[in-house]
């Protein structure tokens, strides 16, 4: 019983983890607290389902395809709505403030276009018969959520840690201006950190939309809570500090639910966040966004 | 060897204005000099030459090169490097990352290898502190790092803004023999200084800078034996 409601947890976890991935990156490369995010994420699974129950694509192909345009559809929101508040150094509240207008209304017109029920993908796109292991029960949306939290968290790293990319990425988080003195265009960066967490946040709404099979317009929205427990947590921009926190709040609410009472789970969820941010404002693993980045 | 033609250049913040119309040239090989009280306008001059701030008016001319707005990468681009108020290595990254962000323009690893043997033996101070985060370093340390990393670049002309501020005398003597140094190998400098009279002594032409206007520019040896400049600057 515990060891399934861990496995549990541990998805639920990776969920959010995979949710918070391009957000803290968006947050610790281009110091922006972009709110549209969530709407990436609603993207994702919207093209998903139109390009696997419309036009029939395999689900190995839809899903990439998602990434791709989520990510796309991230460069255009942050060159229209954000770029010149950066290049005017607008403090951090106008940049939240305007994305959270523009997404409560890109959130309300695909509500209006699609229609505010909830949708389901085709039942070939993934087997729905879950797999048992040691009598712990896990499906293959699961699995894949597992896998892809790993390879994607492995990836960032890797780029972040081990290429000159990465260097100049993390150059521009601690200092802007200077990076842009060694010759680092950071405009053309700030595009592709747009692009990554664009098409991080459209993957994370196919795999999280194909786990609980309930596509809506506001689903973004909903994990958007998390994903700010999860970032703030883990300290924001840090990438190993969203992993640890988003695993973590998964277990505690699955624990909660389970031993506690399920209405409970999201009062312990946000009293984390509080006692966290009271104890250690920085977030639960330090400071430091680009070393850790 | 670059030269540099700054035309009625002026920048402003909202409503501040503060350069009112500056004008100064930079010839091939020199030393020229900006120097002026704090808030005169110096840290903004180097700002726009070096495309943080779009001017409001004026024109930036580099080697015949139009520069007037250009974005900061497109400048470094071109060769005009600078050494920030401040230094602003990146304080989280290794001294070695710091070098490696120098060449970024540079793809040939034997090129960039090159220059960094070349930084290490003006600077062997560096070599030993390698792997070290920057932010760790002394201020002194820290300046060399900020100069080495400018080197990485190969600059044609390099702005240098306040190189001796917050440091001891001994390591200012150190700067500025470094920047001597570096215009006997044929470095062009604007230098922008406090310190009026080090600046000066090194120097071969200066300008000097009072609430974003230029009052009085010159040979270096004239402005330093001029008595307004020796009761405002030089503590005569």
């Amino acid at each position: 019983m515990l060891a399934q409601q861990l496995t549990n947890g541990l998805v639920l976890g990776a969920t959010y983890a995979l949710f918070a991935l391009g957000f803290t990156l968006m947050f610790g490369v281009i110091r922006v607290i972009n709110l549209v995010y969530g709407f990436y994420f609603t993207a994702g699974a919207f093209i998903v389902l139109f390009l696997t129950r419309t036009l029939g694509w395999p689900i190995a192909a839809a899903l990439p395809a998602a990434a791709l345009l989520s990510g796309c559809i991230a460069i255009v929101i942050d060159a229209l709505l954000l770029t010149r508040l950066r290049r005017v150094g607008a403090p951090e509240l106008s940049s939240l403030m305007v994305t959270l207008g523009a997404v409560l209304a890109l959130y309300a017109t695909a509500t209006a276009v699609l229609g505010p029920d909830i949708k389901r993908f085709p039942a070939s796109v993934i087997g729905a018969e879950a797999m048992e292991f040691a009598s712990i029960r896990i499906t293959q949306a699961q699995v894949l959520i597992l896998l892809a939290t790993a390879v994607l968290v492995g990836g960032l790293l890797a780029l972040m840690q081990g290429t000159r990319l990465g260097l100049a990425l993390r150059a521009m988080a601690e200092n802007p201006d200077a990076a842009g003195l060694m010759g680092i265009d950071t405009g053309r960066l700030a595009a592709l950190v747009s692009f990554i967490s664009g098409a991080l946040a459209g993957a994370g709404g196919v795999l999280i939309g194909l786990n609980f099979n309930a596509i809506q317009p506001y689903m973004g929205e909903a994990m958007m809570l998390r994903g700010f427990v999860v970032i703030i947590v883990g300290g924001l921009g840090d990438i190993r500090g969203a992993l640890i926190a988003g695993l973590l709040l998964g277990v505690v609410e699955v624990l909660t639910a389970g031993y506690v009472a399920s209405g409970l789970k999201e009062a312990v969820a946000f009293a984390i966040l509080v006692a966290v941010l009271w104890f250690r404002p920085a977030g639960l693993f330090g400071r430091a966004v680009a070393r850790r980045a | 060897m670059s030269s540099l033609l700054v035309e009625n250049l002026a920048v402003s913040y909202g409503r501040t204005e503060a350069l009112k119309g500056i004008t100064l040239r930079v010839e091939p090989g020199q030393i020229v000099c900006l120097i002026g009280a704090n808030g005169a306008g110096k840290t903004t001059a180097m700002r726009a030459l070096s495309g943080l701030l779009r001017p409001r008016a004026g024109r930036i001319t580099f080697d015949g090169t139009d520069i007037t707005g250009l974005r900061p990468h497109r400048i470094a681009g071109l060769g005009l490097l600078q050494v920030p108020e401040g230094r602003q290595v990146f304080a989280e990254l290794t001294v070695a990352e710091n070098l490696a962000l120098g060449a970024w323009l540079v793809t040939d690893p034997s090129e960039i290898a090159r220059r960094r043997a070349g930084v290490l033996e003006r600077f062997p101070r560096l070599a030993e502190r390698a792997q070290q985060y920057a932010g760790s370093l002394s201020g002194g340390e820290q300046q060399m790092l900020a100069f080495g990393r400018a080197l990485m670049g190969a600059p044609k002309l390099l702005l240098l803004d306040e190189p001796s501020m917050g440091l001891a005398p001994i390591l200012v003597d150190e700067i500025f023999t470094a920047i001597a140094a570096l215009k006997a190998e044929g470095t062009t400098i604007l230098l922008v200084e406090q310190n009026a009279s080090a600046a000066l002594e090194v120097a071969d032409h200066a300008y000097v800078l009072e609430t974003g206007r230029i009052v009085l520019s010159g040979p270096a040896a004239t402005v330093a034996n001029d008595r307004s400049i020796i009761t405002a600057y030089l503590g005569g």
